[in-house]
């Protein structure tokens, strides 16, 4: 064992000396360091969404049922196929991203500019696909009826599928519009009306002998929500509150607000890391054409925030897991 | 370029990498679309057969984009564990008690939702 004596700093590792108990550069190390402290901010979502999801357990929205669409397939139930897409767009960016920082070991700039470019459209590509997701999630695709209790209340036919409110309610033409200032009180205002009333709503449920509701609890033998019986529905229907079409942060179609609030905070969080990896990338992109990192004779600005971008990708296996999988 | 280390293209490796991470994805998404019921109707570990499949296929993903994309295969060990082991550590410790915490809650209050009108 030596004394502590003064040892060369080297300027490329951290705190100098010849131990080198990391063996790494200050950047990187801060960066892995970094991105220890956000996958645990990432766990402590995810966390919180688990503690939830096994608190309503019985009653929890069934993903299938709920992300159900896909681009140029209107009307066709094709759950899964759409995230599943944005996964691989995800990993390829990731794959580009690592083959940047490769040719960026061999200080080959062309090929670097070149990965880094794909990487940063395989990033905008995500982004575009994550805004059709919450606008397909927020726009919903059934409608339901909320009750005064909170409880979500959706309508099945013959054979148990969703069907839209749309399909059955029947038009009272009450004539009632949305009360905007320059029609009614100036100091009031109100949201813009459903497509459908309530009353629309019950009334063409009696008008159609086929159709039933289902709740949001699960039978957790099947897994599937619990059909009720068209001469037990009136009793629930004339609890009704409000017709509900689509998700927001106070309500939505498919079910515990809870979900919704999880799906637009968790997801809408990794956005947020997917479009500052986008800007990163960018600048890097930009630093790497003007030659800042051949002059500086290393690539190890294009490593540290390959490990960023990796990092994002790394957290959306977990989110597609949790929300679209399990 | 002096200063330049030898590093030889690892080209090969991301594409092996890459299939392998595509494959898990694709079976992932094939076993949640056709659920098969003799996964997902079981009751295994607090949850189904099938789930604890995601769960496992997506840690293999983890290790995966950690170890070869992110390259901590090359870091040294100290920098390895001083990352992983934290988070190992506390991700199950937390999922740990949040989940039990969760179950315990379920029970209390599960019985007290009213699903009759």
């Amino acid at each position: 064992m030596e004394a502590t004596v003064a040892t060369d700093t080297n300027g490329t590792n951290w705190g100098g000396g010849n131990n080198k108990p990391l063996g790494s550069s200050y950047g990187k190390m801060m960066m892995w360091f970094f991105i220890l402290s956000d996958a645990l901010t990432f766990s402590g979502f995810l966390g919180a969404y688990g503690l939830m999801r096994f608190k309503f357990i019985d009653s929890w929205p069934i993903a299938d049922e709920v992300f159900t669409h896909f681009p140029f397939l209107h009307g066709v139930h094709a759950p899964m196929y759409y995230v599943a897409l944005m996964t691989f767009v995800l990993i390829f960016s990731s794959v580009t991203m690592v083959l940047a920082v490769d040719a960026g070991h061999q200080m080959k700039k062309a090929k670097v500019t070149f990965y880094m470019l794909l990487t940063i459209i395989g990033g905008v590509i995500f982004l575009g696909s994550q805004a059709w997701e919450w606008k397909n999630f927020i726009g919903g695709s059934y409608g339901a009826i909320q009750l005064n209790d909170g409880k979500i209340i959706q309508f099945v036919d013959a054979s148990g599928h969703q069907i839209t409110l749309e399909s059955f309610a029947k038009p009272l033409n009450s004539g009632r519009t949305q009360h905007i200032k320059s029609k009614g009180l100036w100091f009031v205002e109100e949201a813009a009306l459903p497509t459908v009333s309530l009353n629309e709503v019950i009334e063409g449920f009696k008008a159609h002998p086929e159709i039933t509701i289902r709740t949001e609890q699960i039978n957790p033998e099947l897994k599937e929500k619990i059909i009720i019986p068209r001469e037990n529905a009136m009793a629930y229907l004339n609890e009704s509150k409000a017709v509900v079409i689509g998700a927001n942060l106070k309500v939505n179609e498919y079910g515990r607000t809870l979900f919704a609030d999880f799906f637009f905070f968790i997801t809408g969080f990794h956005g947020f890391h997917v479009l500052t990896g986008v800007i990163i990338n960018i600048i890097i992109f930009f630093n790497v054409i003007i030659g800042t990192y051949e002059r500086r004779n290393s690539y190890e600005m294009v490593e540290k925030v390959g490990l960023y971008w990796h990092f994002v990708d790394l957290v959306w296996v977990f989110v597609f897991t949790f929300f679209y999988l399990v | 370029m002096t200063h330049t280390q030898e590093h030889t293209s690892h080209t090969k490796l991301i594409w092996k990498v890459f299939g392998i991470l595509s494959a898990i994805t694709l079976v992932e998404v094939i076993l949640g679309i056709i659920k098969p019921e003799f996964l997902h109707l079981t009751n295994f570990l607090g949850t189904s057969l099938l789930n604890i499949i995601f769960l496992v296929l997506t840690l293999v993903k983890a290790y995966y984009i950690t170890w070869f994309f992110m390259h901590m295969a090359d870091e040294k060990k100290n920098l390895r564990r001083a990352v992983v082991w934290t988070a190992v550590f506390l991700i199950i410790y937390l999922a740990t008690l949040l989940l039990i915490e969760g179950s315990y809650i379920h029970n209390v209050l599960g019985p007290l939702t009213k699903w009759n009108y």
